[in-house]
C-alpha cells in the first residue's frame, strides 16, 4: 500500500509541473499586464521598460521557470490588483470554499445514498419513480439557474408573501452581521449554497448507488444469505449496502474538480469571498499571478483529494490489492 | 427467441405463434422498434425538433423583431400582446427566447459534432494502434483531470473572445477527450474479437479493419456520447454567459438572457425573466438526455427487441 501511494504520489509530480506550464502559458499570454500603458505618452519605451520590471522580456520557459522556482519556495507572487502577497489571499478564500465543500459532500452523499438504497430496494415502486425523475431534472439543471430560481421562491417569495421582516434562508455570505461560528444563522445562510453546489451531485451520485445497490442485490452471495434465513433487514443493510458503497468512493473523488468549478458558480450568486470569487475576480481583473496560485493549489487540491479516494477504495474493499 | 417465455420483459408481439415462421429483421429496424419502444425518447426527439423549428425560424415565427427596444412600455409579465412578458428594455421575451436558443442550440450541436469527429479518430487510433497515440491521449486526460474545467473555458474564452465561435473551438477542445477515451476503451476490446482476426487474416489493412469493422459496432455509446456532449457545452455557454465570462449583447443566448434577469430574484414579480429561458434550457438538456437514453437501448444488441 505504501509504495502505491508513494508511487501516485511520484506520478503526480510530472503530471502537475506540465500542467502548471500550460497554465501559466495560457494566462501569461492570455493577459498582458502592460496593456494599460498603451495609450500612453512615448508608448513603446514605457512597455518596454515594464516589461523588463516585470521580466516579461524573457522567454516563456525562463519566466516560468523563475516562477515555479519561487512557488517552490511558498512565493506566489503579488496580485497586480491588490498588490497582496498571493498566497496570503488564497490562504483568506480557501476556508470559506473549504466548509462549502465540506458540507456540500456530505449532504450529497447523505441523500444520495439514501434515496439510491431506497430506489433499489423498492426498485420500481412509485418512489423510485419518482426519485428518477427528479434525477433527470436534478441533472439537466445547471447549478447557477438553481440558485436563481432557489433564490427567488425560498428568499423572495416567502418574504412578498407574508411580509417576513428577515426571510427564512439568506442569499448572502456566510454569516449575519457581527455572527460567526456554527450556530442557527450559519445554516440559514449555508443552506441555499450547499443546495446549489451540490444538486447535481446529489443527481448522478444517487443514481450510480442505485446501480450499485442493485448490482450488489443481485450477487449471488445475497441470494445465499436470504437463503439461510438472514432477515431482509439485515440483509440489506449489513451484506449488501456495505459493499454496494464502495463504487462510490471513486466517483465523488473524481467529481472533486467538477465541485471546484461549482464554486465558482455558487459563490458568485450567493457573495461568499472563497476560491470561486477569488477566481472570477483575478479574471475579470486580468490578475495572472492569482489565476497562477489558483490553478495550482486547486490541482494540488483535487490530485490528493484523489489519492485519499484511492487508499480508501483499498481499505474498504480487501479484494482490491494494490502494491 | 425461442427462449421468449423465460425473459421477464419480452414484448407479447414477439411471442410467435405456434407454426408461425420467424421474422427476419434488418438491423435498422431491430434499431427503429428499439428506439420507439422508449416513449420519453420520442417524445424527447419531438420536443427537440419543435425547439430548432421554432428557434432557427425565429425569423418568421417571433411576433417581433430580434432585439427591437421599445422604451414606451413598461416591463410587464405575460400578456396577450407579449406571452413571456418583457423586460427592462421593453424587448418582448418570447422573442428574444427564440433568437436565443439560436446561438445556445448552435453551440451544442456544433459542439457535438466537431469533439466526435475528432475523439472518434483519437480515440480509434489510439486504441487499435497502442503505442504512443495511446501514451499521448492518457497523459493528456491525466493533465486536465486536476483543473476544474469551468477554469479552463473561462480563461480561453477570454483568450480567444468572446464570440459562439471561440465557445465552439474551446468545448470541442475540451470535449473531444471524452469521446476519445470512450472509444479507446471499446476498440481495445474489440480488436482483440475474432472478427477482427478475420478480417486481418482476410488482409484487410488497419485503417479498413477500422472503419469496416470496429467502428460500427462502437455506434452505440459514440451516439450516446454526442447527446451527452449537445447537453454539456448549452450548459457550459449559459453558466459562462451567465457569469459575465460569456456571450456579450447584442449577441443573445439562454445564459444572456438569464444575466440580465437577475432583477427577478429581488422581486417575484419578475419571475417570469427567469422562468422562460431557464425552461427553454432545462427542457432542452431533458430532451438530449432522454434522446441519449433511447439510443443507448435502442443500439444496444442485448436490449429486448
Amino acid at each position: 500500500m505504501l509504495t502505491y501511494i508513494l508511487r501516485r504520489i511520484l506520478y503526480s509530480i510530472p503530471v502537475l509541473i506540465v500542467a502548471s506550464f500550460f497554465v501559466f502559458w495560457g494566462v501569461r499570454t492570455t493577459y498582458d499586464p502592460t496593456a494599460k500603458y498603451r495609450t500612453s505618452k512615448d508608448a513603446a519605451r514605457v512597455i518596454a521598460e515594464k516589461k523588463k520590471e516585470l521580466g516579461l522580456d524573457r522567454s516563456i520557459f525562463a519566466q516560468w521557470w523563475s516562477w515555479f522556482t519561487n512557488f517552490l519556495h511558498g512565493d506566489l507572487g503579488i496580485s497586480y490588483r491588490t498588490n497582496d502577497p498571493v498566497s496570503s489571499m488564497i490562504r483568506k478564500a480557501v476556508w470559506p470554499s473549504l466548509q462549502l465543500m465540506f458540507w456540500g459532500t456530505i449532504f450529497a452523499l447523505a441523500i444520495a445514498i439514501g434515496v439510491g438504497v431506497y430506489s433499489s430496494v423498492k426498485q420500481y415502486s412509485a418512489g423510485d419513480y419518482a426519485f428518477t425523475g427528479l434525477s433527470y431534472v436534478g441533472i439537466a439543471m445547471p447549478p447557477f439557474l438553481f440558485g436563481l430560481l432557489a433564490i427567488a421562491l425560498l428568499v423572495t417569495l416567502p418574504v412578498e408573501k407574508f411580509h417576513l421582516s428577515q426571510p427564512i434562508f439568506y442569499s448572502v455570505g456566510l454569516h449575519s452581521e457581527g455572527q460567526s461560528g456554527f450556530n442557527l444563522d450559519y445554516l440559514r445562510h449555508i443552506a441555499l449554497p450547499v443546495l446549489t453546489l451540490t444538486v447535481q451531485s446529489v443527481a448522478v451520485w444517487s443514481r450510480f448507488q442505485r446501480a450499485s445497490m442493485l448490482d450488489v442485490l443481485n450477487a449471488d452471495y445475497v441470494r445465499t444469505s436470504r437463503a439461510k434465513g438472514v432477515p431482509e433487514r439485515n440483509v440489506i443493510f449489513r451484506h449488501a449496502f456495505r459493499n454496494a458503497l464502495i463504487p462510490l468512493v471513486t466517483v465523488v473523488a473524481l467529481d472533486s474538480a467538477f465541485l471546484v468549478g461549482g464554486l465558482v458558480v455558487t459563490e458568485q450568486i450567493f457573495s461568499i469571498s472563497g476560491m470561486g470569487r477569488l477566481f472570477l475576480d483575478a479574471l475579470t481583473g486580468g490578475d495572472a499571478p492569482v489565476l497562477l496560485g489558483w490553478f495550482v493549489v486547486v490541482a494540488i487540491f483535487v490530485i490528493v483529494f484523489n489519492l485519499i479516494a484511492d487508499v480508501a477504495y483499498g481499505v474498504l474493499d480487501p479484494r482490491i490489492r494494490v502494491g | 427467441m425461442t427462449t421468449a417465455p423465460v425473459l421477464p420483459d419480452v414484448d407479447t408481439e414477439l411471442a410467435l405463434p405456434p407454426g408461425a415462421e420467424p421474422v427476419a429483421r434488418s438491423n435498422w429496424q431491430l434499431f427503429r422498434r428499439r428506439f420507439f419502444r422508449h416513449k420519453l425518447a420520442v417524445v424527447a426527439i419531438v420536443v427537440l425538433l419543435l425547439l430548432l423549428v421554432v428557434c432557427f425560424g425565429a425569423s418568421w415565427i417571433a411576433p417581433y423583431p430580434k432585439n427591437q427596444t421599445n422604451l414606451l412600455i413598461t416591463p410587464g409579465g405575460p400578456s396577450a400582446k407579449h406571452w413571456f412578458g418583457t423586460n427592462a428594455l421593453g424587448q418582448d421575451m418570447l422573442t428574444q427566447v427564440l433568437y436565443g436558443g439560436q446561438i445556445s442550440l448552435k453551440i451544442g450541436i456544433a459542439v457535438a459534432f466537431f469533439s466526435t469527429v475528432v475523439g472518434v479518430f483519437v480515440g480509434a487510433i489510439a486504441g487499435f494502434y497502442r503505442g504512443w497515440t495511446d501514451q499521448g491521449l492518457s497523459r493528456l486526460v491525466d493533465l486536465f483531470l486536476i483543473v476544474p474545467e469551468l477554469a479552463i473555458l473561462a480563461v480561453a474564452i477570454e483568450r480567444l473572445g468572446r464570440s459562439d465561435n471561440a465557445f465552439i473551438i474551446v468545448l470541442a477542445a475540451l470535449g473531444w477527450m471524452y469521446i476519445a477515451r470512450v472509444v479507446r476503451g471499446q476498440v481495445l476490446s474489440l480488436r482483440e474479437k475474432e472478427f477482427v482476426e478475420a478480417a486481418r487474416a482476410s488482409g484487410a489493412s488497419g485503417p479498413r479493419i477500422i472503419v469496416r469493422h470496429i467502428l460500427p459496432n462502437c455506434i452505440g455509446p459514440i451516439m450516446v456520447n454526442a447527446t451527452l456532449a449537445i447537453a454539456a457545452a448549452v450548459i457550459a455557454e449559459s453558466t459562462l454567459t451567465y457569469l459575465g465570462l460569456g456571450l456579450q449583447p447584442p449577441a443573445t443566448s439562454w445564459g444572456i438572457l438569464l444575466n440580465q434577469a437577475e432583477s427577478a430574484v429581488t422581486s417575484t414579480s419578475q419571475f417570469y425573466l427567469v422562468f422562460f429561458p431557464g425552461l427553454f434550457l432545462i427542457l432542452t438538456v431533458l430532451a438530449v438526455n432522454f434522446l441519449g437514453d433511447g439510443l443507448r437501448d435502442a443500439f444496444d444488441p442485448q436490449s429486448p427487441h
